[in-house]
C-alpha cells in the first residue's frame, strides 16, 4: 500500500504549496467561466424572486422538483468528508492522508450549496428566518419543532459548523507553513490565521487528539444529517412511496456512495491540475475503488429492500408508484439508467485492479455514480408526488423549466469555483499529515525482500 | 535574573534528541525546553516531558450545556404557543429529541474546539523566538534559561549537532 518514495519536508512544501504560491495559466480563465455560470444563475434567481415560483414548472401535485432533488444530492456529496476523514482517521488507515482535506473542504462547499436550494425553493427566501430561526420576531410564534423541515436546518447547521471547525483546526499548522513562506500582507493574513503556532510537542499532541476527538464527535452528526434529510420524505404519511422506515440508512449509505465517488474524482482532478502525482498516487485511488465496491453493494441492498418491501404489501398506491417508476415511459427509462449508472457500470469497473488504477476509467466510474445518484433522488421525489392519490384533484407529471435547469447546473459550477478559489488560499492536501506519514514510514528487510512498513502510535 | 529564550536548530531528529539529553544532564528543568517541529513526531521521540491536559472534559461540559439548551428551546417554544393539534400533547418528546440531539452534539463540538485552543495555549499574540526553517523540516530546541547559562546551553546544543543557535535580539 505504500508505493511512493519518502519525500523531504522541503519537497512536500514546494509541491503542495504550488497551488497557492504559483498561479497556473489555466486558473483564472476557468474560475471566470465558472463564475459566469454562477452569475447567470444569480440573475435567474433574482428574476424568480421578482416574478415568483411561477417561472418554474413546480405545480400541484409535484411541488418538489429539481431544487429539492439537488438539495438531497449535495447533502449526499457532503457526506464524503466525514466518511473519509473521520472513519479512516479513527481506523488509522495510512492511505487517508492525501484525501482528507479535499474531502472535508468538499463537505463544506457542498453543504453550503445544498443549503441554498431549499432557500431558493421557498420563492421568498427572507421568510426562511421566520420559519426556521429560533426567535419569535415579536410575533409570539416560534418555529414548529414537530416538523422535519425544522429538524433539517438544525442538523445541517450543526454539521456545517462542525465540519468547518474540523477543517480550521487541522489547518492551523499548515497556515504556519504558509506564514513562513510568504511576505507582505499575505504573510500578515497567514500569521493571524496560524494563531501563533510554533509546532511544540504540546500543540502537536493536542492537534492529534483533536483529529480523533472531533472525528468521533462528528460521526454521529454525519449519520443524523442524512437520516433527518430522509425524514423530510419518510415522515410524510400522505405520500405512499416516501413513508418508509428504511429511508434513513438507505439515504446515509447512498450519500456515502455518491460522496466518496465525488472525492475520488476531485482527487484525480487535483492530481492532474497541480501535478501531485507523488502525493495522490494510484494506490490511493485504488483503495477508494475497493472501498466503493463495499459501499455500492451496501447501497444496492438497501435499494432492493426498499423496492421489494414496497411491492410486497400489494397496496394499490404503492404498486402505482412502482409501476410508474419501472414500467411507464419515460420514467422507466430513467430508472434503468439510474440503476445501471449507480451500480452495474461502476462496480464492474471497480472489480478490476487495472481499471481502479486507470484514472480515466476511474473518473468515468465516479461520474457515472453521481449521474445515477442524482437521478435516484429525482426518482424518489417526483414519481411519489406525481402518483394519483386520494383527495388529489389535479395531477401532472413534472419536467423542469429552463430557470430550474440553469440554477441546478450553476450549483455544480459554484462548488467547482469555490474549491478552486480555496485551493489558492489553502493546501488541499494536508502538509503535516503527509510529512507525518513520511516520518513514520520506513523499510524493513524480511528474508530477501525489502518491504515498506509504517509505525503506528496508539 | 529573568529567563530568556535560546533556539537551537537541528537537521536531524537524533541530534535534537541528543541535545535534549544533554540539557537534562546539565540540570535544566524539563519545563524549560521544548522541541519545535513541522509535523507530529511519536510522543517521547525526543525524550521530552509528557504533556498533561484535560481536553476530554470539554466535550462533556459542552454536551451538557447543549443538551440543556436543546431541552429548554424545544419545550419553551412549544409552551410559548400552546396550540393543541389533533389532540396530541403540547410537549411531544420524539421531535424534541431530534433538535436536542443536534444541540447536544453542537455543544460538545464547540466546547471541544474551545478546549483544543485553550489546552494548546492558542492564540498566541507573539510568536517569540522562532525560525522559518522549522517548517522546512529543521527541528528547533527552544530553551528558556537564565542569561548566565546561555553560553553553556549554546555549547551543549552545538556539541549535539545544532546547525545554528539563535538568541533573542
Amino acid at each position: 500500500m505504500q508505493e511512493g518514495r519518502i519525500l523531504t519536508p522541503t519537497e512536500v512544501n514546494r509541491d503542495l504549496l504550488r497551488s497557492i504560491l504559483d498561479t497556473p495559466r489555466w486558473f483564472w480563465p476557468v474560475v471566470m467561466m465558472l463564475g459566469l455560470v454562477v452569475l447567470a444563475a444569480a440573475i435567474v434567481i433574482g428574476v424568480m424572486i421578482n416574478r415568483g415560483l411561477g417561472i418554474t414548472n413546480l405545480n400541484r401535485p409535484v411541488v418538489w422538483g429539481f431544487f429539492i432533488t439537488n438539495f438531497v444530492f449535495w447533502i449526499g456529496i457532503s457526506h464524503a468528508g466525514v466518511m473519509l476523514s473521520a472513519i479512516l482517521r479513527l481506523a488509522k488507515a495510512e492511505w487517508r492522508r492525501p484525501a482528507t482535506r479535499a474531502a472535508e473542504v468538499l463537505t463544506i462547499f457542498s453543504l453550503m450549496t445544498a443549503m441554498t436550494m431549499p432557500i431558493i425553493h421557498t420563492g421568498r427566501p427572507w421568510r426562511i428566518l421566520y420559519w426556521a430561526f429560533p426567535y419569535d420576531f415579536a410575533r409570539g410564534i416560534w418555529p414548529n419543532i414537530r416538523t422535519p423541515l425544522i429538524w433539517d436546518p438544525s442538523a445541517i447547521l450543526t454539521y456545517l459548523t462542525s465540519s468547518t471547525l474540523f477543517v480550521l483546526i487541522a489547518l492551523i499548522p499548515d497556515f504556519a507553513v504558509l506564514r513562513d513562506r510568504t511576505t507582505g500582507i499575505t504573510h500578515q493574513v497567514y500569521s493571524m490565521l496560524s494563531l501563533g503556532w510554533q509546532g511544540n510537542a504540546r500543540q502537536w499532541k493536542l492537534q492529534i487528539i483533536s483529529g480523533i476527538l472531533l472525528s468521533a464527535l462528528i460521526l454521529p452528526v454525519f449519520v443524523s444529517v442524512h437520516s433527518i434529510v430522509s425524514w423530510d420524505f419518510g415522515m410524510a404519511m400522505a405520500v405512499k412511496s416516501w413513508h418508509s422506515t428504511i429511508f434513513a440508512p438507505y439515504f446515509v449509505v447512498g450519500a456515502v456512495h455518491s460522496g466518496v465517488s465525488a472525492v475520488a474524482f476531485v482527487l484525480i482532478l487535483l492530481r492532474w491540475a497541480y501535478g501531485w502525482q507523488a502525493y495522490i498516487r494510484h494506490e490511493h485511488i485504488d483503495a477508494l475503488g475497493r472501498l466503493l465496491v463495499v459501499v455500492a453493494t451496501g447501497w444496492f441492498y438497501f435499494f432492493s429492500m426498499e423496492v421489494i418491501f414496497g411491492i410486497y404489501g400489494r397496496e394499490a398506491d404503492e404498486i402505482a408508484v412502482r409501476s410508474l417508476q419501472f414500467t411507464q415511459w419515460p420514467v422507466s427509462a430513467w430508472t434503468m439508467v439510474f440503476v445501471i449508472t449507480t451500480y452495474f457500470i461502476p462496480v464492474s469497473i471497480w472489480l478490476s485492479r487495472y481499471c481502479r488504477r486507470n484514472l480515466w476509467i476511474m473518473s468515468i466510474a465516479c461520474i457515472s455514480v453521481n449521474i445515477g445518484m442524482w437521478l435516484e433522488r429525482f426518482l424518489i421525489i417526483v414519481p411519489g408526488l406525481a402518483n394519483r392519490q386520494v383527495f388529489t384533484f389535479s395531477w401532472n407529471m413534472y419536467a423542469p423549466s429552463i430557470p430550474e435547469i440553469i440554477i441546478v447546473t450553476a450549483t455544480f459550477a459554484l462548488v467547482a469555483m469555490l474549491m478552486l478559489l480555496f485551493s489558492r488560499a489553502i493546501p488541499l492536501v494536508p502538509l503535516y499529515d503527509i510529512k507525518e506519514g513520511d516520518i513514520l514510514k520506513t523499510e524493513i528487510k524480511i528474508g530477501r525482500r525489502t518491504v515498506p512498513a509504517v509505525y503506528r502510535e496508539d | 535574573m529573568a529567563k530568556r529564550p535560546l533556539l537551537g536548530l537541528f537537521r536531524d531528529a537524533n541530534a535534537a534528541a541528543d541535545a535534549g539529553d544533554a540539557l537534562k544532564g546539565a540540570g535544566i528543568s524539563e519545563n524549560d525546553y521544548d522541541f519545535l517541529t513541522d509535523s507530529p513526531y511519536p510522543e517521547g521521540a525526543f525524550g521530552e516531558r509528557e504533556e498533561k491536559h484535560r481536553i476530554y472534559l470539554f466535550p462533556f461540559i459542552g454536551a451538557l450545556l447543549g443538551l440543556t439548551s436543546g431541552v429548554l428551546l424545544t419545550s419553551m417554544t412549544q409552551f410559548a404557543y400552546p396550540l393543541v393539534t389533533g389532540g396530541k400533547p403540547i410537549l411531544s418528546l420524539p421531535p424534541m429529541a431530534v433538535v436536542t440531539y443536534e444541540g447536544t452534539m453542537l455543544g460538545a463540538i464547540l466546547f471541544t474546539v474551545l478546549g483544543i485552543m485553550f489546552e494548546s495555549r492558542l492564540p498566541k499574540p507573539k510568536l517569540g523566538l522562532y525560525d522559518n526553517r522549522i517548517t522546512e523540516g529543521f527541528i528547533g530546541v527552544l530553551v528558556n534559561t537564565e542569561e548566565d547559562q546561555h553560553n553553556q546551553v549554546q555549547e551543549l546544543m552545538t556539541q549535539a549537532g545544532a546547525v545554528e543557535v539563535k538568541r533573542e535580539t
